[in-house]
């Protein structure tokens, strides 16, 4: 393909929705399992360390462990699950099943699939951050009102992460390599964006070095939204956040034509 | 003259140094069936690619049913079935669930779909399939599944990519059936297959491609007339060998390969008479095929 044609903006058209579609039915059957799962790790995540360490720790930031540590878990699960489809399941229809290769000898672009796989994933991404916010409300840590203004952030959050994951999907020669970008990337930015305890005691670079990391900034957001505040830096926040969705999308778009359309 | 159906002027493309596509053109009518042959690695796969707007030539002009490709491939391929090389039909999916999901790729409505489901079907042979999983299938199945797949827009062009390598003959023999029912439904077909056999019964015309060229294009026919003798005399056996010398006074034109010797010729008493009295040789006696014809402008050397 050419220079030009390569890094051409996405060339989008309405019939990406019938990627989002094929996705929602094979989903469809397997709802039940898959939103247990997203309700049952957590869970048992977010019971054990924020009532074990919770009874040691007391109070964060003027509010229980357990309230400050859920929060942290609906902008992670939502990580986790876009992070999920847009590479483990993303790459089986890519690679393995040569789905895309399917779609695009109908009147489809391969910017359409990449556009129909991003919302799917963001969507699943949805379906784990709102089960979070499901428990969050229903411990009364958060007013249903509150849980529900928190939605719109958990799907940035997800279009931020199942964006760059399709462009580390691009990139991976197997399933291994997506273990690399779980252990080297976004392990380390679970520990450093705030989830399990507040970083304003870490040292300034560590700080500075969180600022440019996603998931630092949707904490930040949905932990104070919660509480019924809006984050101080609110519009920075999201101003990542959109960055990376928009940027994200732009690398996976180039990376999967340079892969796919040779 | 009627417009081509697919017209392609001088396509080239290169991945890095080599060149896969050097300077092919063809010219397919409406309502033909149109074979694409060539050896692993001749291009003809590339050829179609580039056709179907998947990849940008380096050179050279497309218009597949009077629209530019790949400037609008994508208007083109409302009306394309594309019947793929490997099989990617989704595993995740029913029979008739893979219709009505390809068939939403045009924009098509489910209703729609779901009113042309029976008819594939049964077009298909899977009446009664519907509800089957893909994993249950036979490979025969699969692949008419495929070309059902293929024929959801109800195209009026179709695309296919060796549409029965790995199949048994039983299972070929169906598929070339419902490809000559689909021509005289005035639909043009497109085939890429290295099965002289296929390219022979079902093609109107022909392509021979080799390195990324078109070598020699026409009917079965007039190939076969046009580049080999009518008869054709395989000998093989231990005393080939000092055969071989004697075979070339018999006849014009004798080939070796491996451990066989090819007499071509027009006449062939004279070199059945003579085998006849040999004991230490095999030899078989048949007409001039495009196979004949394929083996003469590609050679016989493997290619993988």
């Amino acid at each position: 393909m050419t220079r030009s044609s390569l890094f051409a903006l996405p060339e989008l058209s309405l019939r990406w929705i019938a990627v989002w579609r094929r996705n929602w039915l094979v989903w469809r059957r397997l709802a039940v399992p898959s939103i247990l799962g997203n309700l049952a790790d957590p869970l048992i995540m977010l019971f054990g360390l924020g009532y074990g360490l919770g009874a040691m720790i007391g109070e964060v930031h003027g509010s229980s462990y357990f309230a400050f540590l859920a929060s942290g878990f609906v902008a992670t699960s939502t990580m986790y699950a876009a992070t999920f489809e847009a590479l483990y399941s993303a790459f089986s229809r890519m690679h393995v099943q040569r789905t895309w290769e399917g779609i695009v000898n109908a009147p489809m672009t391969l910017d359409d699939v990449l556009a129909g796989e991003w919302a799917w994933a963001a969507t699943k991404a949805l379906a784990a951050g709102a089960c979070l916010l499901v428990i969050v409300a229903a411990f009364g840590y958060a007013s249903p009102a509150r849980a529900v203004a928190a939605l719109p952030i958990v799907v940035l959050i997800g279009l931020a992460f199942a964006a760059v994951g399709l462009a580390v999907n691009a990139l991976a020669s197997g399933y291994d390599f997506f273990s690399y970008y779980m252990t080297l990337v976004l392990t380390p930015m679970m520990m450093l964006s705030g989830v399990f305890f507040p970083i304003d005691r870490m040292p300034e670079a560590i700080q500075l070095a969180a600022m440019a990391l996603p998931l630092y900034h949707g904490v930040a957001v949905i932990r104070p939204l919660l509480q019924g505040d809006l984050a101080p830096q609110l519009a920075l926040h999201l101003g990542v956040l959109v960055a990376y969705a928009i940027v994200g999308f732009y690398a996976a778009t180039v990376l999967t034509r340079r892969r796919l359309l040779k | 003259m009627t417009p081509a159906a697919l017209r392609a002027e001088g396509l080239r493309k290169s991945y890095g140094a080599q060149e896969v596509v050097c300077g092919v053109s063809l010219r397919v009518r409406p309502g033909e069936c149109f074979g694409l042959l060539g050896p692993n690695g001749a291009g003809k796969t590339t050829t179609l690619k580039l056709c179907l707007g998947l990849v940008e030539p380096d050179a050279g002009e497309i218009e597949l049913l009077g629209e530019p490709v790949p400037a609008r491939a994508r208007e083109a391929r409302r009306n394309v079935g594309v019947v793929p090389q490997f099989d990617n039909l989704d595993p995740d999916f029913t029979v008739a669930e893979n219709l009505l999901v390809y068939g939403r790729y045009f924009g098509l409505r489910s209703e729609e779909i779901l009113r042309r489901v029976p008819g594939l079907l049964e077009f298909a042979g899977l009446a009664g399939r519907a509800d089957a999983r893909i994993g249950a299938l036979s490979g025969g199945m699969k692949r008419r599944l495929t070309l059902a797949r293929a024929l959801v827009n109800d195209p009026s062009l179709v695309f296919m990519d060796e549409p029965t390598t790995g199949l048994d003959p039983q299972a070929r023999r169906l598929i070339w059936e419902r490809l000559r029912q689909l021509t005289q439904q005035g639909k043009t077909l497109i085939l890429t297959t290295h099965f002289m056999e296929e390219a022979e019964r079902l093609c109107d015309r022909l392509a021979i491609m080799d390195h990324g060229r078109i070598v020699t294009e026409g009917s079965p026919r007039e190939l076969i007339a046009q580049h080999i003798e009518p008869h054709v005399v395989e000998v093989h056996g231990p005393a080939v060998a000092e055969w071989t010398a004697r075979a070339k006074r018999l006849c014009p034109r004798v080939e070796r390969a491996g451990d066989t010797v090819y007499c071509y010729a027009d006449q062939v008493e004279g070199i059945l008479k003579d085998l006849s009295a040999e004991k230490g040789l095999v030899y078989l006696h048949r007409a001039a095929s495009l196979e004949d014809v394929f083996l003469k402008l590609t050679g016989r050397d493997l290619r993988d």
